[in-house]
Formats: structure tokens, sequence, C-alpha cells
């Protein structure tokens, strides 16, 4: 196993893994939000629940940023390896004969994915962590009241039209991304030919389901607030 | 029909290089592309210029040398061709074409549209082989029962003619298709079994110390190679490699 990460094909891998973890950590979180649609009070239980409970603030948290930012790092160094394998580029290139515009561009979606993550830690994140750990305030209430706060913040974020649109823009980046980098992800594990048909459209449903499912809960927010 | 052609010229490996513009008239659409390279190089060699330098040898489509990286595509528009298998029927009167080398950090040219593809060869030797003792009692080939369907993904990816256009065609400059076929083709016969940890382990440290790029399954190499080799040779090289990853050298 020595010297795993320092080859071409184990960071492939390493890059499939960690993708494999962030598209069952869009699941959940899909799951979770989906819920703020149909009951108010489901939704605050749960991001009660998630934003208190020791395992998931303590080890899926820690777990699930570190997959993130290895993500990340991992798409730079990879993406800098292969300019450099590149040397002169041609005078011209028609890629879209060969490939598909997601696939030739997963470094520009996740770049937008990216700064995306930067404006949605802001959103919601660094308030959250301030609130628990820094103020020190656990109950997840409204100030001086018996209600939780989630629900009503919310709302409260998808007032702005700009953000909405912001998000609705990363998700549609997201939806690309997703769309090569779901198949791509089984390829460099190595997934057999047979179940390739399967696995592709189950990969395009996956990458068009869940954005969207993202989309409609902003969306939905900004036009239902109460 | 009249064509304009935008060719690199480049004098040696340290040349900096430039694409030149060159006129050829009365081209043949039954003309293969080497043979309208010829046709140039006549007309250049009767100016009293330099001819432009490039790869051919069989003209049949099977020996992998000749290359062009012709309008933004290896071996040009055509599918399932080498250069000296594309004709001109492709192109159109009046079309201006662009001819480049195939282009990676791994792959420098030599001069003009020639460049030294002996990293494939140094992959090839790091373990692209079978180590058969022929002392004259070799047992017969279908002495050991074969399936014919492993027989004939083995015989498939075989097939690779080693020419580069995986490697020229790919965003990343990545050689996986090549070195996932010359593994796979051992990888799905018995005798290829023995030393098959070694021989992923090793081809695979090769094609990283040449520079190659890494693959991200865009699978640019699988529709431009000339020999239709699959992009699941890469996904059998990336098993094998993670198995051989975990098993004790």
């Amino acid at each position: 196993m020595s010297g795993f990460l320092k080859s071409s094909i184990g960071r492939k891998v390493a890059m499939a893994l960690s993708a494999f973890f962030l598209m069952f950590f869009l699941i959940i979180h899909l799951a979770v939000n989906i819920t703020s649609i149909f009951s108010e009070d489901l939704f605050n239980k749960l991001s009660h629940f998630m934003g208190t409970n020791p395992l998931v603030q303590f080890a899926l948290q820690p777990v699930l940023i570190f997959g993130v930012v290895f993500h990340f790092v991992m798409g730079f160094v990879l993406e800098l390896r292969n300019r450099k394998a590149i040397g002169v580029s041609y005078a011209k290139n028609n890629g879209a004969a060969n490939s598909s515009w997601m696939s030739r561009n997963m470094i520009y979606s996740g770049l937008v994915i990216l700064a995306f993550l930067v404006l949605h830690f802001i959103d919601f994140w660094i308030p959250e962590i301030n609130v628990k750990y820094i103020q020190g305030d656990m109950s997840g209430l409204v100030e001086e009241t018996q209600d939780f706060r989630y629900y009503e913040e919310l709302q409260h974020k998808f007032l702005s039209p700009l953000r909405v649109g912001a998000y609705v823009i990363s998700f549609v980046l997201l939806a690309l991304h997703l769309l090569h980098g779901f198949t791509s992800a089984f390829q460099s594990m190595g997934a057999t030919a047979g179940r390739k048909k399967a696995m592709q459209t189950f990969g395009k449903i996956y990458a068009i389901a869940i954005p969207l499912g993202f989309i409609i809960v902003a969306v939905w927010h900004h036009f239902n607030h109460h | 029909m009249n064509l304009t052609l935008k060719i690199w010229r480049q004098k040696g490996p340290e040349d900096k290089g430039k694409l030149v513009d060159y006129k050829v008239n009365d081209i043949s659409e039954h003309m293969s592309f080497l043979e309208m390279m010829d046709v140039l190089n006549e007309q250049l060699i009767e100016q009293g210029d330099e001819p432009v330098a490039f790869d051919h040898d069989c003209r049949e489509g099977i020996c992998g040398m000749c290359s062009m990286y012709i309008n933004g595509e290896a071996h040009g528009p055509d599918r399932g061709v080498t250069t000296c298998q594309l004709h001109m029927r492709m192109f159109n009167d009046g079309d201006t074409i662009y001819i480049e080398p195939f282009r990676a950090a791994a792959f420098p040219v030599i001069k003009d549209l020639v460049v030294d593809r002996t990293a494939f060869e140094r992959i090839q030797q790091a373990g692209g082989y079978i180590s058969v003792n022929t002392s004259g009692n070799t047992q017969d080939a279908n002495a050991i029962p074969i399936s014919k369907h492993a027989a004939d993904e083995a015989m498939d990816a075989a097939t690779c003619i080693g020419c580069g256009a995986c490697v020229a065609t790919c965003k990343n400059s990545s050689a996986m298709l090549f070195v996932g076929a010359k593994v796979s083709q051992y990888a799905l016969l018995p005798q290829g079994q023995v030393e098959a940890a070694d021989r992923v382990r090793n081809m695979v440290a090769q094609m990283d110390l040449e520079g190659f790029g890494n693959c991200t399954n865009t699978g640019a190499c699988e529709i431009e190679c000339p020999k239709g080799i699959s992009l699941e040779n890469i996904a059998r090289m990336n098993r094998e490699f993670l198995s051989a990853s975990f098993i004790d050298s």
C-alpha cells in the first residue's frame, strides 16, 4: 500500500471515494431540507438533532469537512499535474467531437461549487458555530421564546432574490458536475461494463434530481414566506 | 479539390516552432491524407524548400506510426482510422486544414509532425509481457482452456497499435487507455496471472514516471482510438491496480 496516493490510479480512487461520500451526504442534506416544505415542525426537530447530536457534530461533521477539503485539494492537485502533462496546447482542438462539455470542465463547475460553499458557510454554518459554540446557546430556540429558530432562519435567508439566484446557478453547476462525476467515480473504482448502462441511467437521475431538489427548496421558501 | 494547410513546422526539439500556411491544388478525393502530404512535399522539394517531416510506415492502418492532429482531432475527423486510412473525401474544396503534431509533454516533438513516442516502449518494457521459457518444450497454447469471451476480450485489447492517439486527444495527456489495453490483454488470460500484480504496478509506475497525465474519464480516447479500444480496459486496469496494491510485492 506504500505510495498508493502518489500513484495516478491511487489518486483517482481517492478522488472517487471522497466523491461517493459527498454524494451520500447530499442525499442526507436534501432529505432534511425537503421536510421544510411540508412540515416546519419536522424540519426544526431534524435540524436541532443534526445541530446538537454529539455523534453528528463531533464525529460526522469533521469527517465531512475533511471530505470536502480533500476532494477540492485533490481536484486542484490533479488539474495542475494534468496541465503540466499537456505541455504545448493545440492551435486547434475540437474537444466537442469526442467528449461532453461536463467532462472537460469539471474544474470550472467545481470552482463554482467551491465559491457556493463559501457563501453557504457564511450563510448557515458560521452563524451556527457562533451561536452554539461561541455564545454557548445550545437550546436551538429563538431568544425568549419556546420556538425553534431553524425554520425561521431558513426562510429569512431565502428572502433575497440575489441569494436564491446564486443558489440556483450553483445547483445547476452542481448538476453538470454530477452528470460526469457520478459515472466517472464508478469508472475510477473499476466498475464493470456489465452494469454500466444501469449505472449511467441512475447517475443521470441522481445528477438532476438532487440539485433540482435543492433548487425547489430555495425557490419554495422565497415565494412562500410567512 | 484545392486546400489551404496550416502545418506545424519545427526544425528540431529545441526550436520554438510555428504554424505555416501552404496551398495544395488538384487533390483527388480518393487520396489518403498521407498521399496529400506527399503531394505537398513533392511541391516543396521542387521549390527547393524543406519537406514536412511526418511519421509513416505500413500505410495499411496497422502499424500505428502515422500520427498528426488534424483539424483538432487525432488522425482527423474520421472514426476508427489512422491518418493513412483517412481519405480526402472527408474534406471539402476550399477547406483550411490544421495539421499539428500529437501534443503531450511525454511526446516531445523531434521535427515538424514527428514526435518521440518511446515512452510507450518503456512502459511496455516495465511489464507488458509474460515471461515464457521458449526452450523448445513450450506446451501447446490450446492445452490451457480459455473461454471464448475472455479470448475475444483479450484479443480486442491486444489490437492496440500503440499509436498514441489516446494521449494526443486526452485533455490530460493521459496514457491510461494504452496502458489499460496492455494490462488487460494479459489480465484476461491464465498465462498473464502469474505476473499480474507486478505487471500493473510496474507499468503504472513507469506511466507516471514518463509524465503522462491522470485519466478523468472524459472518454475522448475511446472515440478517437483507431482500433476502438474500450474504456472498460481502463476500469480493468484500475481493478488490477487496486487488488495489486493490497498484495505484498
